[in-house]
């Protein structure tokens, strides 16, 4: 049998997306972004010049290297407890990257799951479901977040519910939306009429044609999450101290802004540029699978 | 177009009725009995807990408590607050003016910078000025903007000292009759100096507060632009002769706004999601901080009352941009 998807005139799907993807120059400099601060993540229990945790009481808001009264042994200095800073923010991209990662997991398969359901079940359960996600919607995010927080109590994963909970129903309008759009598609009604069921229909049949916004929408709220989990963090209902999250980082030290600029500028860098990186991504996700805004 | 309003009106109140459900939900959903961890460790009298639980009607059925809830909130009655003990509809509308006006402020500052931005990135794709702007907005849209809001203090109240670092206007002002909005009662009351210093109390607060939708507009108020520039209306124009100006700012603009102003009406929420940032950073004393405060505090009747009628001003929001969004575009209306 002749492989079809080998022949040179199309080239697979992965090259064709590498192609689009390459086109744009600032999704390629957040892919290296993103991929650098991926291998600091996974490798700061060992990369990490000191333990993230450990005070070092005689170095107290240490500057960093480059000012007077700094050291390499600190190279971004101490915070208020004498904790190193660089140490400290290569363990807190761990907590980052696992709330993205987490986050969009739980929101994205619930969201895929409940949307796919709405565009195959009957007009009521559809109206129903829709009605439910439109009641979460008309809360602010982070409001709906913080009061989820404070009923499941301050802490790094019930924060990362919180945000799930209230990223959930984008996926489920975005999935809903292209579903309902694929089914009048022949192909689908080829499918049914040679005999597939409905689980069928849906998860291989159709989900797979719909993937191309979920991913995008998969991009942009891996940064979504990162940040309200740091506005979390930040408000004390996140990841708890000593934790070195990032956003509670930031809060620990906010009272020292005006003596130690640094305690205060890096942590908010490394959120910034994280996301920065990330959205850069999703540009450049969208350019590359979104057909209607290729340039052919 | 009264049918269209129906319509919409009708998917208006299952929503209102589940947002009810929810907040009324929000206490009974707490772990363990709520009154006890209101109390928190002051501890509590059999009295008073005997007291809090006829008034909270934990002792009817639950239909029998939504109903009661529900008729208290179509009443204006959303409880008392656990600390200042006066009633939550009371503090809700006394506060509400002060993240108004903050709001209003930072919607003005997002629209008045970022619309002309957009179209002019837009007319000159591809330059250095649309490359600029473009990384610029997207910052913007990255921006952790609790973070942000320390920066700017850092720089401006601590380095050069030009703005104050919290509240809303210097102590030694005082209005006998506020309406809440300090721009306007500072002019009323005719002071010196009174709202140059509300003004300067007013702006990293607008700045912070509106720094994501500044770039989330220019983002897509240049999208839509470059859209509508590929339309054969816009190059029957530029052949009538007409001046680009004309061409860009009018016969293009108009139609591009479409999409513009449902990004700027969605922006309410995330308005109201950035004032509980904001507003707790820079001590603002409205809806925002009042709610970090109460959950803080555990003043759970406060954050159940304010949960409810913040997503009832987005709901209400969110259903006025529908209805201008029918009376923008006429073909919404006839789906």
């Amino acid at each position: 049998m002749i492989d079809l998807a080998q022949s040179p005139a199309r080239p697979s799907a992965l090259a064709e997306f590498w192609f689009y993807f390459r086109e744009n120059r600032g999704a390629v400099i957040g892919l290296w972004v993103f991929g650098a601060f991926l291998l600091i993540a996974l490798l700061a229990p060992w990369i990490a010049p000191h333990d993230p945790t450990m005070q070092y009481r005689e170095h107290i808001l240490q500057p960093p290297v480059w000012q007077d009264g700094g050291s390499w042994a600190f190279p971004l200095g101490t915070d208020p407890v004498g904790r190193d800073m660089l140490s400290r923010l290569m363990v807190g991209a761990r907590f980052s990257f696992f709330v993205g990662i987490v986050v969009v997991a739980v929101a994205s398969t619930g969201g895929i799951i409940i949307g796919l359901l709405s565009g195959f079940m009957p007009r009521w359960l559809d109206t129903i479901i829709i009605r439910l996600m439109d009641i979460i919607l008309a809360f602010p995010s982070l409001l709906l977040a913080l009061v989820l927080v404070a009923v499941l109590g301050p802490s790094l994963v019930n924060a990362m519910i919180a945000i799930a909970i209230v990223l959930q129903p984008h996926y489920v309008r975005l999935t809903r939306a292209s579903v309902l759009a694929e089914r009048q598609k022949d192909y689908v009604t080829s499918a049914r009429v040679a005999g597939a069921g409905t689980l069928r229909l849906m998860f291989v049949t159709v989900l797979p044609n719909c993937m191309a916004p979920i991913i995008v929408q998969a991009a942009l709220s891996f940064s979504t999450a990162i940040l309200d989990a740091a506005a979390l963090g930040f408000l004390n209902m996140g990841a708890q101290p000593p934790t070195p999250e990032w956003g509670t980082m930031l809060a620990e030290s906010r009272e020292f802004i005006q003596r130690a600029w640094w305690v205060v500028t890096f942590p908010g860098i490394a959120i910034l540029v994280t996301v920065l990186a990330i959205n850069l991504m999703g540009d450049g996700l969208r350019d590359a699978l979104d057909p209607k805004l290729k340039r052919s | 177009m009264l049918k269209y309003v129906l319509t919409r009106l009708l998917t208006f109140l299952p929503t209102f009725i589940g947002v009810t459900l929810i907040s009324f939900g929000f206490i009974r959903a707490l772990p363990g009995d709520p009154i006890i961890v209101m109390a928190g460790e002051r501890g509590i009298s059999e009295e008073r807990y005997a007291e809090l639980v006829a008034q909270f009607g934990f002792d009817k059925p639950l239909t029998v408590q939504f109903w009661d809830y529900l008729k208290g909130v179509l009443q204006g009655d959303l409880g008392t607050s656990f600390v200042t003990k006066k009633p939550v509809w009371d503090e809700f509308f006394a506060l509400f003016p002060a993240t108004l006006e903050l709001s209003l402020c930072a919607m003005i500052f997002a629209i008045v910078l970022g619309l002309p931005a957009g179209v002019i990135a837009a007319v000159n794709r591809g330059k250095l000025f649309d490359r600029a702007l473009m990384s610029t907005a997207l910052i913007g849209y990255s921006m952790p903007i609790f973070w942000w809001a320390l920066l700017l203090i850092i720089v401006f109240s601590g380095q050069l000292h030009w703005t104050p670092v919290s509240g809303r206007i210097d102590l030694i002002y005082y209005f006998p009759n506020p309406t809440g909005f300090m721009i306007y009662d500072a002019i009323a009351s005719g002071q010196d100096g009174a709202l140059w210093s509300a003004l300067r109390h007013l702006i990293l607060p607008t700045i912070v507060l509106g720094t994501i939708p500044l770039a989330v507009i220019a983002r897509q108020t240049r999208s839509a632009m470059l859209e509508v520039l590929g339309e054969d209306y816009i190059r029957t124009a530029r052949a009538k002769g007409l001046p680009p100006a004309r061409v860009n700012g009018i016969h293009a603009l108009r139609n591009a706004m479409i999409p513009v102003i449902t990004v700027i009406g969605l922006s309410v929420g995330t308005l109201l999601a950035g004032a509980i940032l904001t507003e707790t950073i820079f001590s603002w004393p409205g809806i925002g901080k009042w709610m970090v405060d109460s959950i803080f505090r555990r003043d759970y009747p406060v954050v159940q009352g304010g949960l409810l009628l913040t997503a009832v001003m987005v709901m209400i929001v969110n259903f006025i941009v529908d209805i201008l969004y029918g009376v923008i575009n006429p073909k919404i209306r006839k789906r």
